[in-house]
C-alpha cells in the first residue's frame, strides 16, 4: 500500500491564554503580573487518510478540529507530534505542498470583494502557475459543476452568501488541490445550496482522486459524503472508524416510527415517547427489545405504517461524548 | 494536477502582472476616496512649504541654500515621492490577522510581500494619473525652479521605485511584530516619527542640525524621500546620486534579510486567529 495522503501521529498544540477576572482592580493587577492558563487544543491525535477519501471530522466547538486543520495546512506549528500531508512536512511551507491544497475556511478570504470573481480566479491562476489552457478547462469545470454561471463576472460584494460560497470553494480549487480541507462549508447556506455543494464535494473528490478532511456541524453533510469520521473533543480522538459502525456501537436504542389508524392512544408502555405528530408517534426503544416491542405493537393496534430507524446521527454523537465524559 | 515548470522568476512576474492589474481595476472604482487621499497627503507638504518660504523670505530671500523656487520644488516634487511611496502599513496587518484575511494569504506558495508589492505598484498608476493635474496646478501656483540633468532625471525614476522598496520592507518588517503580538500600532508610532525627523519629509535634510543629518545617514530613511527627492531638485552631483542608489540597494539588502529572519520566527508563532 502506498504512503497516505494524510499521516497524523501523536500531535499536540497547546495555546498559552492569558486569563484574569472581570473588573478595574483586576484588570490593574494584570498590568503587572498576568495569569496565563494552559489550554490543550490538540492533544495526542493520531490518524492516516488515504488518498481519495473522504472524512468527516466532528466534535462540539472548541473540540480542535479547526486547529487540526490549521496544523495540516501548516497554518500553525504544532507543540508536538508528526503530520505529514502528501508526503510534506506542512510547517515547512515548500510551495511545492502549498500548490497541491487547499484549506477552505468558514470566513471565506479567497476573493476580492470589490471586484469579479473572474478577476480573484486569475490572480489565483498566476499564484498557483496554472497553465493557461488547463486554467480555462478547470474553471469552465467548475462554473458548470457548481452553476456558476453568470456569477463569476458579478462583483463579489454584490453576491449572496450562498453564491459567495459557492466562488469561494471554486477559487479554492482552481489548481486543482490534492488534499482538500473544508471547514464548514456549507454553514450559512440553505438546503438546496448546501446539497448542490455536497454533491459537488463529492464530483471533485472522485474526478480527481483528491483526500478531503471535512469539518461539519451539518451531520447531512457528514452522512452525504463520509464513509468514515473521526470524531474529536477536549483535543482527543473518542471515534476513528465506519459512520455504520459509530451508529452500530454508541446507538443503544432504536426508533420506531408508528403510524396509527386510530389518534389519543397511549403508546408509553412501549417505550419513551420522542414527539407526537397527529396519528403518528415516535418511540425510543433499547436496541435490545426492538424485535419483541415492535411484535407487540403489531399484535396490539391496527397500524397504517412502521418505520424502525437508527437514531440520528447528532443524537449517537452525543451518545458517543456522553460516554467519553467522566461520570460525576 | 499538471506539472508546473514555468520559472520561478517567470512565475513571480506573472503574480505581479495579474495582481498590479488587479490593483488599478480595483482602485480604478474608488476615485473619490483616492482624490481625498491625495488632498490629505497635500496639505502637509504645503504647510511645510509655506512655513520654509515664510523662512527663507525672513533670511533675505534663501534658508540653507534654498530659494522659494527650490523650496517649491521639493515639496512639489515630494509630493510625487509621497505618493509612489505609499506601502502596506502595520495597521493593516493588524486587521488582517483579526479577520483571518492573514491566513488566506499565508496558506498560497508565494511570500505575501509580493502581493503587496505588486498591489500598490499597480496603485500607483491611478495615483500618477490623479496626481498629473494637481502637479500642474502647484507648479503654476508655487512657481518652483526645476532643471534637472537627464541623468538626475533617470536616477529619480529609478530611486522612487527604491524608495517604496525600501519603505515596504521595512514597514513589513513593523508589521510582522503583529504576529507576535497582534498590536502594532505604537511601535508603527515611534517609525513615523523617525522618519519625519530623518527622512527629509520634515524639511531638506540641510536644513536639519548636523547632528540629525549625520544619524540620518545610518538610518534607512533618508533613501524613502530624502534622496530620491534630492535626485530630482538637488545638486547631488554624478557621486552623490551613485551614492544614494548604492545606498538604497543596502537598505534594500538589509531590509530583506531581516525580513526573512523575523518571517521564519514569525510564522512559528502565528496564531492563526480569526478565524
Amino acid at each position: 500500500m502506498g504512503e497516505p495522503a494524510v499521516h497524523v501521529a501523536g500531535l499536540r498544540r497547546i495555546f498559552k491564554v492569558p486569563e484574569r477576572e472581570a473588573g478595574l482592580g483586576a484588570a490593574m493587577r494584570s498590568l503587572f503580573r498576568r495569569r496565563y492558563r494552559e489550554v490543550r487544543a490538540v492533544d495526542g491525535v493520531s490518524f492516516d487518510i488515504e488518498p481519495g477519501e473522504i472524512v468527516g471530522f466532528l466534535g462540539p466547538n472548541g473540540a480542535g478540529k479547526t486547529t487540526t486543520l490549521k496544523m495540516l495546512a501548516g497554518l500553525l506549528h504544532p507543540t508536538g507530534g508528526e503530520v505529514r500531508v502528501l508526503g510534506e512536512i506542512p510547517t515547512r511551507r515548500r510551495r511545492e505542498y502549498l500548490q497541491r491544497m487547499s484549506l477552505v475556511m468558514g470566513n471565506r478570504n479567497q476573493l476580492q470583494w470589490d471586484l469579479p470573481a473572474a478577476d480573484s480566479f486569475e490572480l489565483n491562476r498566476a499564484i498557483y502557475q496554472v497553465p493557461w489552457p488547463e486554467f480555462r478547462r478547470t474553471r469552465d469545470e467548475l462554473v458548470d459543476l457548481l452553476d456558476l454561471g453568470g456569477l463569476v463576472t458579478k462583483p463579489v460584494r454584490n453576491l449572496s452568501l450562498g453564491e459567495r460560497m459557492k466562488v469561494e470553494i471554486a477559487a479554492a480549487l482552481l489548481h486543482r488541490p490534492d488534499m482538500l480541507f473544508l471547514d464548514e462549508p456549507t454553514v450559512g447556506l440553505d438546503i438546496t445550496m448546501q446539497k448542490r455543494i455536497r454533491t459537488f464535494i463529492a464530483e471533485y473528490s472522485r474526478r480527481h482522486s483528491a483526500s478531503v478532511l471535512l469539518t461539519s456541524h451539518y451531520m447531512a453533510d457528514v452522512e452525504a459524503l463520509c464513509q468514515r469520521v473521526i470524531v474529536i473533543d477536549h483535543g482527543r480522538i473518542l471515534f476513528d472508524g465506519d459512520l455504520s459502525t459509530l451508529v452500530t456501537r454508541f446507538a443503544t436504542y432504536k426508533e420506531l416510527g408508528v403510524t396509527l389508524a386510530g389518534s389519543g392512544v397511549d403508546l408509553s408502555g412501549y417505550g419513551e415517547v420522542r414527539s407526537r405528530d397527529g396519528d403518528r408517534v415516535t418511540l425510543r426503544v433499547p436496541k435490545a427489545e426492538t424485535p419483541t416491542v415492535t411484535a407487540r405493537l403489531l399484535a396490539d393496534h391496527t397500524l397504517l405504517d412502521l418505520t424502525v430507524e437508527d437514531p440520528p446521527i447528532e443524537d449517537v454523537i452525543e451518545l458517543l461524548f456522553a460516554a467519553a465524559r467522566p461520570q460525576a | 494536477m499538471s506539472t508546473r515548470t514555468v520559472s520561478r522568476p517567470r512565475a513571480l512576474f506573472d503574480v505581479y502582472r495579474t495582481e498590479a492589474r488587479m490593483a488599478v481595476a480595483r482602485e480604478s472604482q474608488y476615485r473619490m476616496r483616492n482624490v481625498m487621499s491625495l488632498v490629505g497627503f497635500l496639505t502637509e507638504p504645503i504647510v511645510y512649504l509655506a512655513v520654509w518660504t515664510a523662512v527663507a523670505n525672513a533670511k533675505g530671500g534663501s534658508v540653507g541654500g534654498y530659494t522659494p523656487g527650490t523650496l517649491a520644488a521639493y515639496f512639489i516634487v515630494w509630493t510625487l515621492v509621497r505618493n509612489m511611496n505609499v506601502v502596506f502599513t502595520p495597521y493593516g496587518f493588524e486587521w488582517r490577522i483579526r479577520s483571518g484575511e492573514m491566513s488566506g494569504r499565508l496558506l498560497r506558495p508565494a511570500h505575501p510581500i509580493h502581493h503587496d508589492l505588486a498591489y500598490f505598484a499597480g496603485w500607483k498608476v491611478v495615483w500618477l494619473a490623479m496626481w498629473l493635474p494637481i502637479a500642474a496646478a502647484l507648479v503654476l501656483l508655487f512657481r518652483p525652479v526645476l532643471h534637472p540633468e537627464p541623468l538626475e532625471i533617470a536616477v529619480f525614476a529609478v530611486a522612487i521605485w527604491g524608495a517604496y522598496l525600501v519603505r515596504s520592507l521595512f514597514q513589513w518588517l513593523i508589521g510582522l511584530v503583529t504576529f507576535f503580538t497582534t498590536r502594532v500600532a505604537a511601535i508603527f508610532e515611534i517609525y513615523a516619527v523617525a522618519e519625519l525627523m530623518f527622512s527629509g519629509r520634515l524639511v531638506p535634510m540641510s536644513l536639519m542640525p548636523r547632528r540629525v543629518q549625520t544619524v540620518a545617514n545610518y538610518l534607512p530613511f533618508k533613501s524613502t524621500f530624502g534622496f530620491p527627492i534630492e535626485a530630482l531638485v538637488g545638486q547631488l552631483g554624478t557621486r552623490g546620486l551613485l551614492l544614494g542608489l548604492a545606498t538604497q540597494l543596502l537598505w534594500i539588502g538589509v531590509g530583506s534579510g531581516l525580513l526573512a529572519l523575523t518571517w521564519r520566527a514569525a510564522v512559528r508563532r502565528y496564531s492563526a486567529v480569526g478565524n
